[in-house]
């Protein structure tokens, strides 16, 4: 597969280019990430001449919380306003070590002649509720292609930290009468999101009474590090909907209200070092000299890369400390490992 | 008491009812099959319904491509079911419907057509199968979410208890969750869960928007609590299965008495209709099949004090394909046979003082109580569909594994193979029913003449008014007023439907494969790891399958238990689930971007539907293999490779392991990456 040619399609807006793209970035063959990284080069700032203009929007929240729903009306409600999205779905049942059942996928309604719709399974990162390095990039990818790139995955407590790592909004979604949601927020467990969704506000009440408790919560947590306010929204999927055009206009002004190249570029630096560590391990943090050390030469590389090429600088400067390394790495750095994809759990599995 | 010690009865008992389940094509044509199943001694009827009546759906609708008159016969208003009815006296007939989601309409319908023929509904007899639990659970065909089915459900036993009284409302489905591999303490356990789910919404339903009436409530819960039967399955294992019923009568009395506060012994009688097992009848020398199905009908009959009311055996063909009427006429006979030949019917209960019995039914009542707590501290029957599914996605699992290592004989299956070329399935058509395709578009002609006939304002007036009830559950209004309305107005089955899933919502029930644990790794299992971590590094990421069942077959096992094996031996699985058109299928593929698709189909329609698959992915430019599962008679799997399909597996495929073997080779050679010799 020809990985520039796929960037280039999709930074012209050509959504078919996506579900390649997408087989393309999860591929673990030499051949395929150096594709891949040709890929998200061509989807990076530079290329684009400034951050992709999608709104990545990271939905999590517990299961049975009514996601599914509520993401069925959201696709609903972004398509009536010819939105384009597409939706990764990230399994939590399966790490990539193992296979996968994503069980849950027809529970999103959209018709399937729909072109401006892409719905794609991904598996988990190795940690519960984690997001593999392959879904970050493509997001950072889709981003380029479609105007709405929804994250979902499941859980609470880690999960919206996870979606954070990668997402412009989050969303949290739990359900009535949910006092879970409540003790991590207040204990800490849990970083605030940006909008909070109260779901089946049909149950009147207890949905009411949810929501009071959230907001009261989250005046209690004081202002956020950024300044930010948390919405607390309550919606009702069932039919007539209710509360679906306020929750889409409440991400639309979250995103509105973003530095989005500052957000952008702590996601790609945040990236860059977590697909470092997962492809090297803490053995590759300490051949840079730590994590701050790393994190101040991810400071200085130009704003505008890509994170695979981040991760690239990253691993530069890891041969470059290690006298041992094969000399072509030093030399030929398209010769380095090639992060554009999920860490290979077979070969390291074999390499034991 | 004429003699206390003589061990026969005074009189031999009178027979239970004797239906078979069967419908097909048309109405005429089913009509016409009825009056020759009663000319030959069956003495009910038992209805099939298609599955677009099932689900809801009209016959030009795209999700009934394939299925109409397939496993049972088209109803779509009320002249279908006056012809069905055609010369058959409602008033005298006893009349079983295997309707669900749609029961009240069809009910509706059999009530107007009995209008037509001059009956009054107070004297119709019958059962609608109406339990919506286990299609969440085990079948696939229901068509709202489940807190307005319950509604639909409770509104119409409110109804039948008041204006239908012989009518038996409900039907708790026991036999549905065998077929989806329950375990005999799962099968008592979920079934009276279900009961209990079922009458507690009916008491809130009764109970209506003003309290205090209290009184009148408990003495209608008598008359409900009466009216509901239950319809179970008994497999092959006929002493423990026996051994179930009389279990399921212990508890129900239980329950009658110390949940509902019922004193009237004739009210506390556990009373069930029964089909006996179908998933353990075999494709492999299928003929082995009648002694497995007069075994489990002795399951059903042998002790008095736990004796069915009615039953339908299966035909031996059923693995094959539809039963024609002559199969279904020798499993009449079986009944005949056990009723009127053998001197089963002339003695007391056999087992009143049995201790192997006495104990039995002990065991499983011990572990039956212990489910229920479960099902209980999940919220009950409708909160635990999620749990209940994932266990019996799990059992079933455990039910093939046992097979397949050989430790659960089925003869002619794992054991005992070798066999002489049967010459019962010799004939041009491998001894199967094949549903002439003409029947389809002959149904949509003949709608499209109904829907100019008909009065068209007086049926959106009937369809407006059960839309205003339907959005208005605080009322308390009984929907059946409104859908008898609609019936008699000339709606169609699919227009009450809509209209109904336009305020009530779609809904997709849980899968149960999420959750269904791992298998224990065997050495086939073992290997078959290898073998999908060597392709993975051959192909640069995992082997990505699609599993999922176009058209409105909802029987979903066999792809559950697929997706399950293939997500052990490593593969990433995309379940879809059931209900899916080709244009959805194709989508997923493309957006999926899986190396191959699984497709299952039980209901036949095959035939249409794995073409119009193959053209959508073709349109959508997929290129991936297709493999196909299910009831695929040999005559038909040379047409359906030519059209594309790269492997069909049927049910004498038991080895679900081996089968997933092929597909992960399947997929190493058509992506250029065999694995190495």
């Amino acid at each position: 597969m020809d990985g520039a040619d796929l960037g280039e399609r999709l930074r012209e807006r050509d959504l078919s280019a996506a579900p390649a793209a997408l087989n393309l970035l999860e591929s673990i063959t030499p051949a395929d990430r150096e594709q891949a990284a040709a890929l998200l080069h061509e989807v990076s700032p530079a290329a684009l001449g400034g951050e992709a203009q999608g709104h990545i929007v990271g939905v999590t929240g517990p299961p049975g919380a009514g996601k599914s729903t509520l993401l069925s009306a959201l696709l609903h409600a972004w398509r009536s306003q010819r939105k384009t999205v597409a939706m990764l779905a990230v399994d939590p049942s399966s790490k990539r070590s193992g296979g996968s059942l994503l069980g849950d996928r027809a529970r999103v309604e959209f018709d399937p002649a729909d072109r401006g719709v892409l719905i794609r399974s991904t598996a988990a990162g190795e940690r519960l509720g984690g997001l593999a390095p392959a879904t970050r990039a493509a997001a950072q990818a889709l981003a380029a292609a479609f105007d709405v790139v929804v994250i979902e995955t499941v859980g609470v407590g880690q999960a919206e930290t996870e979606v954070a790592d990668v997402a412009d909004t989050v969303v949290v979604v739990v359900q009535p009468g949910s006092g879970d949601v409540l003790q991590f927020l207040k204990s800490g467990i849990m970083e605030t999101p940006d909008v909070l969704v109260v779901t089946k506000a049909d149950l009147g009440q207890l949905a009411l009474a949810t929501r009071r408790d959230l907001s009261a919560a989250l005046r209690s947590l004081g202002t956020r590090e950024d300044g930010a306010q948390t919405r607390v929204l309550a919606v009702s999927s069932l039919s007539p909907p209710q509360g679906i055009e306020e929750l889409v206009a409440a991400l639309g002004e979250h995103r509105a209200s973003l530095n989005l190249a500052g957000r952008r570029l702590r996601v790609r630096r945040a990236g860059a070092l977590l697909d470092f560590v997962a492809e090297h391990g803490e053995g590759g943090l300490r051949a840079v000299d730590g994590r701050r050390a790393a994190e101040r030469l991810l400071e200085a590389q130009p704003t505008d890369l890509d994170s695979q090429a981040l991760m690239r600088a990253l691993e530069q400067a890891m041969s470059a400390d290690r006298p041992e390394s094969p000399a072509d790495l030093a030399t030929n750095p398209s010769a380095s490992p090639n992060p554009a994809a999920s860490v290979n759990p077979i070969q390291s599995e074999e390499a034991e | 008491m004429s003699d206390q010690h003589s061990p026969h009865l005074p009189e031999r008992d009178r027979p239970w009812m004797m239906r078979t389940y069967a419908g097909h094509s048309t109405a005429k044509a089913s009509n016409e099959l009825y009056r020759g199943n009663l000319a030959k001694g069956q003495t009910g009827l038992s209805v099939a319904f298609d599955l677009p009546t099932q689900t809801g759906y009209d016959p030009d609708d795209e999700l009934s491509r394939g299925e109409v008159g397939k496993v049972g016969v088209p109803v779509v208003h009320r002249g279908d079911m006056a012809a069905l009815m055609d010369g058959i006296p409602l008033g005298e007939m006893n009349t079983s419907m295997t309707i669900n989601a749609t029961a009240a309409w069809l009910l509706a319908l059999y009530i107007v057509a009995a209008e037509d023929q001059g009956v009054e509904q107070g004297h119709l007899q019958g059962t609608t199968q109406n339990d919506i639990i286990k299609e969440f659970l085990a079948r696939g065909t229901y068509a709202f979410p489940p807190a307005p089915s319950m509604r639909l459900i409770a509104d119409m036993i409110a109804y039948t208890v008041e204006h239908v009284p012989k009518w038996n409302p409900i039907n708790i489905c026991s036999y549905h969750l065998q077929e989806a591999g329950a375990t005999p303490v799962q099968e008592i356990a979920y079934a009276m869960s279900n009961a209990i789910a079922v009458l507690d919404a009916t008491r809130d339903r009764l109970g209506g928007p003003a309290p205090g009436s209290s009184d009148r409530v408990q003495a209608l819960m008598g008359e409900v609590f009466g009216r509901i039967s239950f319809f179970v399955n008994a497999g092959v294992r006929f002493i423990e299965e026996h051994a179930k019923l009389r279990a399921m009568g212990i508890l129900w009395e239980e329950l009658g008495r110390e949940r509902y506060g019922l004193e009237d012994e004739r009210r506390l009688r556990f009373r069930y209709g029964v089909q006996v097992n179908s998933l353990g009848l075999t494709e492999a020398q299928p003929e082995n099949n009648v002694q497995r199905i007069v075994l489990e009908a002795l399951a059903v009959t042998l002790g008095r004090d736990a004796r069915a009311r009615a039953i339908q055996l299966p035909a031996w063909n059923e693995a094959l394909g539809l039963p024609r009427p002559w199969d279904q006429q020798w499993s009449l006979r079986i009944q005949q046979v056990l009723a009127y030949e053998t001197d089963l019917l002339e003695y007391p209960d056999i087992f009143e003082g049995s201790k192997v019995m006495e104990g039995l039914v002990a065991e499983l009542l011990e572990g039956a109580r212990a489910e229920m707590a479960v099902v209980a501290e999940h919220g009950g029957a409708v909160d635990a569909v999620p749990y209940m599914k994932a266990a019996l996605v799990d059992s079933h699992r455990k039910r093939i594994q046992r097979i397949e290592s050989g430790e659960q004989v089925v003869v002619g299956q794992n054991r005992f193979t070798e066999t002489e070329v049967s010459p019962l399935t010799a004939d041009a058509e491998g001894g199967i029913l094949v549903v002439d395709p003409a029947v389809e578009a002959e149904q949509i002609a003949s709608l499209k003449r109904w829907r100019a006939e008909r009065d068209q304002q007086a049926v959106e007036a009937a369809l407006t008014e059960l839309a205003r009830v339907a959005a208005s559950e605080e009322s308390h209004e009984n929907l059946m007023l409104p859908t008898i309305a609609a019936a008699r107005a000339g709606a169609t089955t699919g227009e009450w439907a809509k209209t109904l899933r336009e305020v009530f919502g779609i809904y997709r029930a849980p899968t149960g494969v999420g959750e269904a644990s791992a298998a224990p790794a065997d050495e086939e299992l073992s290997a078959l790891r290898e073998q999908v971590a060597s392709l993975t590094g051959r192909l640069g990421r995992r082997p990505k399958i699609l599993v999922g069942k176009p058209g409105l077959d909802g029987h979903s096992n066999g792809a559950e238990q697929i997706a399950v094996r293939a997500r052990d031996a490593g593969m990433d699985v995309v379940y879809e689930g059931i209900r899916l058109t080709p244009a959805q299928i194709a989508a997923s593929a493309l957006q999926e971007g899986v190396h191959v698709i699984g497709l299952s189909i039980l209901s036949g329609s095959h035939r249409e539907l794995i073409p119009a698959v193959i053209g959508a992915l073709r349109d959508a430019e997929v290129d991936v293999p297709v493999v196909l599962g299910g009831i695929i008679p040999e005559q038909d799997v040379a047409q359906l490779k030519q059209a594309g399909v790269a492997a069909v597996y049927t049910p004498k495929d038991f080895d679900i392991t081996r089968i997933v073997h092929d597909i992960v080779e399947i997929v190493g050679e058509r992506n250029g990456v065999p694995a190495p010799a």
